[in-house]
């Protein structure tokens, strides 16, 4: 329904907006309509059924954009493991000991401020060098790890709050049991989390995408989405419609990482009262 | 061996600091095995906090608190007591029944023991049917019935209740206190109870202790025995109005030094 109404708002402005694009005060403040740079819906589409290159042994393009993103799923999904196992290991630890958020937390914030850009070629070229009784590091990984660097952060934040939401007087009812901080811990902050954690884990999990896309694009690493991207934009005085393909092929690829958490939450949430479901 | 020994207690919240509360000022109290106690007073009287000291949640500034004989935080590391809240404070991603066997499974009770005692108590709190349903499925009434079940699930001797049916509407709440007697009478164990009612105090104790505020302290122990036997005509009884009376009077004299003695706040007069 939504995707419908952005459809035709934006063949709506292709049609009421000036071909040469707005201008105020010799400022350009409106986008160009015409099909170069704003190409209609029906094309994007019908792009998709027709061949990537001239060469007569060319793949359709459907194929090639699918082919990227699970590349880049695959890469993602390392990412986005990597990022909660970490992200949830320092909530618990922050939890745990007061001294460890109040030092760790603000350089967590920090950590978030570093353009990924300017991280991307870093990682590449420690990853390069490095090499782990016999384990060399594949390129692929520096993409997933970049993942996991924009995926650890919200899931970090979210489970900590998550944890801390568990009422006093479900803690002071454990301590009367007389249980130990890791029973607490799992018998009843993490279950009291679960709602806290869900949308944190949709978020890690685009930002798992993201991360993923742009450590592609920034060290040209090749097979996925991300280059796909990159590729086609060049071609974009030719073919305006094609470059679209992947960048739907991206928001796809987020969509279906959202999704896995989605379905994680249906399960969880089963049995939970149903104000508490978001 | 008595259940409860508090001894030359005083418990004094941020000491030294311009915050400081004496919340629990030279408290002597020993409650006999099978005894039903209750607290009450008005706000910041020190009752709940003198609940959490017998419950080891809590640590006394000064003085000593045993529960059958041993250390109060001897005898919370045993489970020597179960406790129940204001809140039912089930948990929610548990079924009624996984509720109940919380406190042994933290035990390391294997799986078919567990199962066994949970039915066991789910028909002393007389909700057998409703062991796989989830508690926010059942009524208050209901849920604060499972937070008995489960606080009296491991057998301790010695039961701890902060205001249990403090969110109850009066008709829950009236039947409640019957259920209550019940299951101590068929399990006999030691009660020691928080409240704010004066009929609810003195319809379930043997003895009342009336507390006092700033600093907390126990102004009265009154003795009520309405005798084994108690049901709805005990409520119509004369000597049920009489240990009322007497209740109510010594929480007067809990504010004789306030101007208006009448507006006992924080304590229910019904």
């Amino acid at each position: 329904m939504s995707i419908a109404l952005v459809a035709v708002l934006w063949e709506l402005y292709k049609i009421v907006g000036p071909e040469k694009g707005g201008k105020l005060f010799g400022i350009a403040i409106l986008p160009r309509s015409n099909d170069t740079a704003m190409p209609h819906i029906w094309e994007m589409l019908s792009r998709y059924a027709e061949p990537e290159m001239r060469s007569p042994n060319s793949k359709l393009i459907w194929f090639v954009v699918l082919k990227g993103a699970f590349y880049s799923f695959r890469l993602a999904f390392v990412g986005f493991v990597i990022g909660s196992t970490i992200g949830v290991a320092l909530a618990a630890l922050m939890t745990r000991f007061k001294t460890i958020e109040r030092g760790l937390l603000p350089y967590l914030v920090i950590s978030q401020t570093v353009p990924l850009i300017a991280l991307a070629p870093l990682v590449v070229s420690w990853g390069g060098k490095l090499e782990i009784f016999g384990f060399t590091w594949p390129r692929w990984l520096s993409a997933s790890v970049l993942g996991a660097f924009l995926a650890f952060f919200p899931i970090a934040v979210g489970t900590l709050r998550g944890l801390k939401s568990a009422p006093a007087a479900s803690l002071e009812l454990m301590d009367s049991y007389a249980a130990s901080w890791k029973q607490t811990l799992f018998k009843l902050r993490f279950p009291a989390a679960i709602p806290y954690m869900v949308p944190a884990f949709k978020l890690g999990a685009s930002g798992a995408v993201i991360g993923v896309v742009v450590a592609e694009i920034s060290t040209g690493l090749k097979g996925g989405i991300g280059r796909l991207i990159i590729e086609y934009a060049r071609q974009a005085t030719g073919d305006p419609a094609k470059v679209f393909t992947a960048v739907f092929g991206a928001a796809g690829l987020g969509l279906a990482m959202a999704g896995l958490v989605a379905l994680a939450d249906v399960l969880l949430m089963r049995n939970r009262p149903k104000e508490t479901t978001t | 061996m008595s259940a409860v020994h508090v001894a030359g207690v005083s418990k004094i919240f941020n000491q030294g600091t311009p915050k400081q509360v004496d919340a629990l000022v030279d408290v002597n109290l020993t409650v006999e095995p099978g005894e039903f106690v209750s607290l009450i007073g008005p706000s910041g009287c020190g009752k709940s906090t003198l609940l959490r000291l017998i419950a080891n949640l809590l640590e006394p500034t000064t003085g000593e608190v045993t529960v059958n004989g041993k250390t109060a935080a001897q005898s919370r590391l045993d489970q020597d007591y179960g406790m129940a809240f204001q809140q039912a404070g089930l948990f929610d991603w548990r079924s009624v029944a996984k509720n109940i066997e919380l406190p042994l499974e933290l035990k390391g009770w294997d799986t078919e023991k567990r199962a066994a005692r949970a039915k066991e108590m789910l028909e002393l709190v007389k909700l057998p049917e409703f062991a796989d349903l989830m508690p926010w499925q059942l009524s208050g009434g209901m849920q604060q019935r499972i937070a008995i079940a489960r606080a009296l699930a491991a057998h301790p001797p010695l039961l701890l209740m902060d205001e249990p049916f403090g969110a109850l509407d009066e008709m829950t709440r009236e039947y409640m206190q019957g259920e209550l007697l019940r299951i101590c009478a068929e399990t006999k164990t030691t009660v020691v109870f928080v409240t704010h009612s004066i009929p609810e105090a003195v319809y379930l104790s043997n003895r009342v202790v009336v507390m006092s505020p700033r600093p907390g302290r126990i102004t009265e122990v009154i003795n009520v025995n309405l005798g084994e036997n108690r049901s709805e005509d005990t409520r119509a009884a004369d000597n049920f109005f009489a240990g009322i009376t007497a209740v109510r009077e010594a929480l007067r004299g809990t504010h004789a030094d306030h101007a208006n003695a009448g507006a006992i706040r924080g304590v229910e007069d019904r």
